[in-house]
This record gives structure tokens, C-alpha cells and sequence, in this order.
């Protein structure tokens, strides 16, 4: 039995009827890990995760009742787990052991939720597509041959094959979006400071999000309940309340003002693409959406600014990697880590500082007032993820800029630091597709809400 | 834009080979010159976000917590000695 293509919600009440086990749930999970040739993990934690799976059955006979009790999840390979090899897909931390786990890791732990392994991903989450891991890339369940997006690749990918539940990913300049899209499955990038990022391999400090890939937005919505919230040892957590996730899956859309960004829809954007979305907006306005055309007129400027703030942070935050105190020493960087740290000293060095760093931070003002002033008008955004639809693994390798641009209607979102949810909404030519809607800080509720009448229901 | 990449292989403390160079030499300037679009921006008094959060001097109190052993803080490091990091002569 396929236990693991199920959402969270039906696994949970099969567990409390006693209806299957968690242990039959984990080795059904592992099971498939173990015959895909997709490589979406680099460590699979087999011997613990049975042993998990074992406690919380017993947990589970003695009427424990937690929201994750029993089920299996994974984590991209740079989420500290304590006592598990976790190495940023990259050959400096090949042998890394931590000594402590992600405040995240440990919240779902504390659900019951269990860790089956970690995900493969570009490495230090530097990437588009995930080819870009020194454990090899990894494979689009889809479409063989094509890339399953990056840089979250085997977390995209470990949920849309039906390997665990719920993978936990991060989202610098659209690293869960993206892969969310090409795999057919829901990702959520939180708003910035939503969840705590203490304990992730850090790549770009001020962008840095901390999100999950699910079957569904129920799931969604119930993992973020879980993670969401301040935390002492990230001192970019707010202490702003965390919403009541669940009331806003039952609502309707009637009212909701939904703006449409023109700078998103223009010639760059794959056709086919472009129509599917608009197909999706009719049918929003016809359960009762008011649908606006609206302007993000910066737009543009978005990746330039990004790839000048990203590798400038990126270059500081793996300037700690001595192999000193742990891992190996520089000459180990792949060479996307090498150009990154490149271009970030050098856009940070004396006698460029203000002509790329400065600038880039004044634009990234001018980028979020465009947002903040879309805001006033509509509820939420929805454009497009990617321009393209998945291409095929090898095609961009050796062109790190056109690699770059396929992040072109992600980063303003995280330059702005709002939220976005990728929805998928069906296939192309057999290659999934799917559409991110976009709100103002701290709206993930909202968003859940019109993620949902954009769903299909597929379990 | 040409950019000088011995010198910022150097202030970036990373090793980089003969052909390296070459070849990030070529790549950084043509994305080098893809950013140089920022400057038809105009950014007379904007001010700049270097973050979104809006928070500002984020303090906890000053209060001692349990922390890593000694033995747990080495763990990962290849040399040590008498329980500490053993790093080669910087002066």
C-alpha cells in the first residue's frame, strides 16, 4: 500500500483508528527511497527513523495526540540534525556531524514528526536547477532527464514521489517556489522572519526563508502552524502572533482582490504558461474574485539587485568556513560557491562598495514600495513562478547567467520579504506548472485561502 | 568591466587555479555587465533596506544558558590540541 500518497490529515486519522502503523507508513517511505534513481537524498536515516516510527506507535497505542505523531518527513541537507550528517551537498562539509539541531527540526520533532533523511540540493542552496550538488543532481520524477528545479531539489522532489510527507526547504531568491512548480507539488516561502532560521546553513542573511513543500495546502498550512513563531536564538523573529492557519482554509474567495502584475505576464513568459495561469484567474472570478490588472514597476530591476545583495551576503556568511573548527578547507568549494563568493567581494570591496552594494540597497527600497503600494489596492498577487517550463538537466550548466534568470519573477519576493505560496495547476507536454500567489507581510493565512480555490483536489 | 580576480581571490582568502581564473574571469564580467543595468535606476534620496524586518537592536537578557561541552564544540575539528583548535602560526 502507497501510504505516503496520502496528505498528513488522512495518515493521522488512519493512525488514531488504528487502521496501519507509523512502522508500515516509514518503511513504505524508505522503501521507495531506496529503489528511485531520482538521488533526491544524500543521507537516509533508516535504522533511526524505524526506531521512530516504533516509539511513536507506542505513543500512539497510549492515546498520545500530537498533530505530526508518526509521520515521516525530510529535510534539505542544510538544516542542522543533531548527531546526522549534514553537509550542504557540498564536499566542505562531507564528514559534518552537528552537535545541535535547527530550532525548526526540533519544533516538528516535538509534533512527532520523524526525520527519514536529507534532501539533496544544490550546494550551500546556490542554484536553479539542482544540478548544482556535489552528490550529483537530481532527477524531475516527471519528465525523465529534466531538472526538478532548485535549489530545494530532492525536497521538491522527495514529496512529489511520494518518499515522505512534508520536506523542509529554504527559499533565498526562490529556491522552494520554483522546485515546487517543476514537481507538482505546494511550497511555501513564509513571510521573512516567520520562521526561525537558527540552526540553517545560512546563504543570504537578509533573505533567507524558512519553508516546506506538501502534497496539498492543508498540509501546508498545518506544518507552518508548527514552525511559525518567534524564537529566541533568531533575533529576525517577530514577536507578532501566529495566525490561526486553519480558519482561513474554509473560507471563500467572493470579495478577495486579486492583482495582476503586467510586468509578469510580458513577452519573457512561456505562452503556454501565461495561458494556463489566465485560465486559473477565470476561474477564480468566477467563484467570485474581483481580479485587478496592476503595476510592479521595478520589476525589472529585481535579479540585478538580487545578484548583487545575494552573493555579497553569501561571500560574508561562507567566509566562516576555515576547516579549522569543522569541515574541510576552501579549495573544497564547488565552483558556483567559488563565482558567489567572487562576486560578493568583490561588489563589497573598496572602491565598488557604493556603486554595486549601496545602490543594489536603494533599489531593493524601491522594489518593496512597489509591493507595499500594490498592497493598498489588492489583497494578494498572483504571477507566474518560472518563464519557462523544467529544461532539460545539462542545458544551462555552463551559462551561469541565463541560470540566473530563471529566478527573474521569484527574488523580488524575497528582496521585499513577503510571502508566497506555489500552487501547482497541471501539466505541460507532461512537465508540471504552477502559479505563486503573493501577499503583504504575514499574510500566509490569505494566501492559504486562495491557494486553496486554486487547488485541484488530488488526495 | 574587467575584474581583477588574483586580487579578489586574495581578499576572499580562496584558492583558485590558473584556468579558474581564466574562466571566472569571463564569467564575472558578463554578469558584471548584466547588473550595470542598476545604474538607469534613480536613487537620488532613496534610502537604502539592508533588511525588512524593521527591528532594531534586538536584545536578550544577560543571562548564562546551557551551552556545548568543550568536548562536543571539538567534535568536528580535525586538529586539536589539549582540548582546543590547533591552527598553524599566524604571525
Amino acid at each position: 500500500m502507497n501510504y505516503s500518497a496520502y496528505s498528513i490529515h488522512k495518515l493521522r486519522e488512519g493512525l488514531k483508528k488504528k487502521d496501519f502503523p507509523s512502522e508500515d507508513i516509514v518503511k513504505d517511505c524508505l522503501d521507495r527511497i531506496k529503489i528511485s534513481k531520482l538521488n533526491a537524498f544524500i543521507t537516509i536515516c533508516e535504522t533511526e527513523a524505524i526506531k521512530k516510527a516504533k516509539e511513536a506507535d507506542k505513543k500512539i497505542k497510549d492515546g498520545v495526540d500530537l498533530p505530526l505523531l508518526g509521520i515521516p518527513i525530510s529535510a534539505k541537507d542544510i538544516y542542522l540534525t543533531r548527531n546526522i550528517r549534514t553537509t550542504a551537498a557540498s564536499r566542505v562539509l562531507n564528514r559534518y556531524i552537528p552537535q545541535y539541531s535547527a530550532t525548526v527540526i526540533e519544533r516538528l520533532e516535538k509534533a512527532g514528526a520523524i526525520i527519514i533523511g536529507k534532501t539533496n540540493c544544490d550546494a550551500w542552496a546556490h542554484g536553479s536547477s539542482g544540478e548544482n550538488s556535489d552528490y550529483g543532481p537530481t532527477e524531475n520524477p516527471y519528465l525523465k532527464g529534466y531538472v526538478p528545479g532548485g535549489s530545494s531539489s530532492g525536497s521538491a522532489v522527495s514529496v512529489a514521489a511520494n518518499m515522505c510527507l512534508v520536506s523542509m526547504g529554504t527559499d533565498t531568491g526562490g529556491s522552494i517556489r520554483l522546485p515546487a512548480s517543476f514537481c507538482n507539488v505546494v511550497g511555501l516561502k513564509p513571510t521573512y522572519g516567520r520562521v526561525s532560521r537558527y540552526g540553517v546553513i545560512s546563504m543570504a542573511s537578509s533573505l533567507d526563508s524558512i519553508g516546506h513543500f506538501t502534497k496539498n495546502v492543508d498540509d501546508s498550512a498545518l506544518v507552518l502552524s508548527i514552525t511559525a513563531g518567534k524564537d529566541k536564538n533568531d533575533a529576525t523573529t517577530p514577536e507578532i502572533e501566529v495566525d490561526n492557519y486553519k480558519n482561513y482554509l474554509t473560507k471563500d474567495i467572493k470579495e478577495v482582490k486579486i492583482g495582476l502584475p503586467r510586468e509578469y505576464f510580458s513577452d519573457g513568459l512561456d505562452k503556454r504558461v501565461k495561458e494556463k495561469i489566465e485560465n486559473e484567474v477565470k476561474i477564480l472570478e468566477a467563484k467570485g474574485a474581483r481580479i485587478e490588472q496592476i503595476s510592479l514597476p521595478n520589476t525589472e530591476y529585481g535579479i540585478t539587485c538580487y545578484y548583487i545583495v545575494q552573493p555579497a551576503e553569501v561571500s560574508s556568511n561562507l567566509a566562516r568556513y576555515d576547516g579549522l573548527r569543522y569541515g574541510n578547507d576552501r579549495a573544497h568549494f564547488g565552483n558556483e560557491a567559488k563565482r558567489r563568493i567572487m562576486l560578493g567581494s568583490y561588489v563589497l570591496s573598496s572602491g565598488y562598495y557604493d556603486a554595486y552594494y549601496k545602490k543594489a540597497m536603494q533599489v531593493r527600497t524601491l522594489i518593496k514600495k512597489d509591493f507595499d503600494e500594490a498592497f493598498k489596492k489588492v489583497d494578494v498577487i498572483i504571477a507566474p513562478v518560472s518563464p519557462t517550463l523544467p529544461w532539460k538537466i545539462g542545458e544551462k550548466t555552463q551559462d551561469p547567467l541565463s541560470m540566473y534568470l530563471s529566478d527573474i519573477y521569484t527574488v523580488n519576493v524575497n528582496l521585499a520579504g513577503i510571502p508566497g505560496l506555489s500552487v501547482p495547476i497541471g501539466l505541460i507536454e507532461g512537465l508540471p506548472v504552477g502559479l505563486q500567489i503573493l501577499g503583504p507581510h504575514f499574510s500566509e493565512g490569505k494566501l492559504f485561502q486562495v491557494g486553496k480555490a486554486i487547488e485541484r483536489p488530488k488526495i | 568591466m574587467k575584474i581583477n580576480v588574483k586580487h579578489v581571490a586574495k581578499l576572499a582568502n580562496l584558492p583558485i587555479s590558473k584556468e579558474e581564473e581564466k574562466k571566472l574571469e569571463s564569467q564575472l564580467s558578463e554578469i558584471l555587465d548584466y547588473v550595470e543595468k542598476l545604474n538607469s535606476v534613480i536613487t537620488k534620496g532613496v534610502e537604502i533596506t539592508s533588511q525588512i524586518t524593521g527591528l532594531e537592536n534586538v536584545v536578550r537578557e544577560d543571562k548564562t544558558e546551557s551551552c556545548l561541552t568543550q568536548k562536543e564544540a571539538l567534535s568536528n575539528a580535525k586538529n586539536t590540541h589539549d582540548g582546543l583548535y590547533k591552527v598553524k602560526k599566524i604571525l
